[in-house]
């Protein structure tokens, strides 16, 4: 049985249609992906699903409960990381943990322990006494992410869980995150416009615009796009084309003192085929995958980060930090 | 159920007092303006009016300014809830398996307890302006205090939730918050008051919670200086402490 099941889901905010009608299956203790441009409508439906909205038709069920009607339920199950940051920044590691603890009715008993053993799984035990301001941007999203295990949820939704942050905490972050359904056993629900971060995913559904355009694992989607790619390099590019149509049936284009090739199913099986028929004509191989970015631009003829929408988040993130300082 | 909206109410407590004693500047800067009102305002104006209400007018303002400091930590104090949307906390509390009722209940707790103990600071000054206080008299200004502290703290709880963010914060001192202080009887009886006026400090909840400390710090012979009867102002107190929080719980819990 799926843990989490969305049907014909919708919400409108007046004339504008953020999620139109869309329906997806989670598997218990996957990494489900959620993944489309800013605006899609991806933070509408981890809202609906996490309680914070009411869609205005359509179901979602979580562990079997409604996220309209039994909405207590489905909060005491889930376990969250908002897109922007949620912490308590005047107050330490630990107190937010233990503010969360509380919230969340964990045992009295057993507080303190799950606090300790979650913030050793994201390595900051050492830092627990540390007012969070003091933290850096990876490091408050590491210890969202422990604050969101603390209750033991059985579904942990991750809203762009890297967002704003550099190469090196991203990667970090995602060592911990694709280590949770295992040491866990939580089913992870996440969104990202970062395609690449979408790879640990055991299924994928692509929204542009409100609606699913494309669900499936990652490999499944990646052969949407026609094949992988072999870039050969050849001593005589005119008869290696000429020997791959007539022997293959496959149509070569020169591109760069390259020769590209899409095949379809797997690459690497073709790789020695080619060799073996061309011969010491071919001076190298290079095999390209599509990337779920290449599915993204086939599905909808753009590429999933325009530079202007990234660049007006990371200004509307600099502009809270100095409304903070501000203020205080 | 029960026990998981005390333990949101007690954390949500604890964490505003954590806080509140870590931040020793907010302490100082709220109680300064209490006593920049009582002693440089009302120790001015003593020289001025002549004590016709049967007491100094340092001494008539002592409740206003009571009053004052309960007002501004209170509605101080509620605020932080604006704070906690713009900074994203607020989410970590709605999301939560917790009553929103809770929440509300808890805020306005938390008010009630930093604005009490300001007041209660500022009573104890009652010696240098000449007035004398028995114990008795001081545990029922404590009382009143802590009645209009959560009456207080509920409503700027109440218009906490109508704000998003914090550049509404001018608008709310200035609209509402001072013309709330200076409509409440704390500087004058609401009697002398232009009729308009007075109508509209008869529908302020601190004008009757000025009225009830000052029926507890003045003795009887110097009943002039009150408006109402106490037992109109602990009603209108407790009435209007119960409407805010259920309204602020319910528009709380209100979903989008």
């Amino acid at each position: 049985m799926p843990i989490i099941t969305v049907k014909d889901l919708t919400k409108r905010f007046g004339n504008t249609t953020a999620v139109d009608g869309i329906s997806f299956e989670v598997e218990k203790g996957t990494v489900f992906g959620f993944l489309g441009p800013n605006g899609a409508g991806k933070t509408t439906t981890i809202n609906i699903l996490c309680t914070l909205l009411s869609p205005s038709s359509g179901t979602a069920l979580i562990d079997g409960d409604d996220c309209v009607k039994k909405s207590a339920e489905v909060r005491k199950k889930i376990g969250i990381v908002f897109q922007d940051n949620t912490l308590d920044k005047e107050l330490t590691a630990y107190e937010n943990l233990l503010f969360h603890s509380y919230l969340y009715s964990v045992p009295k008993s057993e507080r303190r322990e799950r606090i300790y053993d979650a913030l050793h799984f994201v390595g900051l035990y050492e830092r627990k006494g540390d007012p969070v301001k003091k933290f850096s941007g990876g490091m408050k999203r590491r210890l969202e992410v422990a604050r969101s295990i603390i209750h033991q949820p059985r579904v942990l939704f991750l809203d762009e869980p890297t967002l704003g942050l550099d190469p090196q905490s991203r990667t970090n972050l995602w060592e911990f995150i694709s280590k949770l359904p295992e040491q866990q056993g939580v089913t992870i629900f996440m969104t990202t416009h970062y395609m690449e971060e979408a790879e640990i995913c055991r299924k994928i559904a692509i929204i542009d615009k409100g609606k699913i355009i494309a669900q499936g694992s990652p490999e499944e989607l990646k052969k949407m796009v026609g094949g992988d790619v072999i870039y050969l390099k050849t001593r005589d590019d005119a008869s290696a084309i000429n020997d791959l149509k007539t022997l293959f049936h496959l149509d070569a284009e020169e591109l760069n003192g390259e020769l590209f090739i899409t095949v379809s199913g797997g690459g690497d099986a073709c790789i020695p085929k080619l060799i073996g028929a061309l011969g010491d004509r071919v001076v190298s191989v290079r095999l390209q995958r599509p990337t779920l970015n290449d599915v993204f631009l086939k599905l909808t003829g753009k590429d999933i980060r325009p530079e202007t929408i990234s660049g007006n988040s990371e200004i509307k993130d600099t502009m809270r930090t100095y409304r903070r300082k501000f203020d205080k | 159920m029960i026990q998981s909206d005390l333990n949101a109410i007690y954390v949500v407590v604890a964490r505003e007092l954590i806080k509140f004693t870590r931040e020793r500047g907010r302490l100082i800067s709220t109680l300064a303006r209490p006593l920049i009102w009582l002693f440089l305002v009302g120790g001015g104006m003593s020289r001025v009016v002549s004590p016709t209400m049967g007491v100094p007018y340092i001494q008539f303002i002592f409740p206003g300014i009571i009053g004052m400091t309960i007002l501004f930590s209170s509605i101080f104090s509620s605020i932080s809830i604006i704070w906690d949307k713009e900074f994203g906390f607020m989410k970590e509390m709605l999301a939560a398996p917790v009553s929103r009722f809770s929440i509300v209940v808890g805020k306005a707790l938390s008010g009630t307890a930093v604005s009490t103990i300001q007041a209660l600071i500022i009573v104890l000054l009652f010696p240098i302006l000449g007035l004398r206080l028995n114990l008795a008299q001081i545990v029922l200004v404590l009382c009143v205090s802590i009645m209009l502290s959560f009456c207080l703290s509920s409503l700027g709880i109440l218009i906490a939730s109508f704000y998003e963010s914090f550049e509404s914060f001018s608008v709310i001192m200035n609209f509402i918050v001072m013309p709330m202080f200076f409509l409440s009887g704390a500087m004058y009886p609401v009697q002398l008051l232009p009729h308009v006026l007075g109508v509209i400090s008869r529908l302020n909840p601190l004008t009757y919670g000025i009225d009830a400390l000052k029926h507890m710090i003045f003795a009887p012979s110097a009943l002039i200086t009150h408006d109402f009867p106490l037992g109109l102002d602990i009603t209108v107190i407790t009435a209007s402490s119960i409407a805010f929080v259920v309204i602020a719980g319910n528009v709380f819990e209100r979903r989008k």
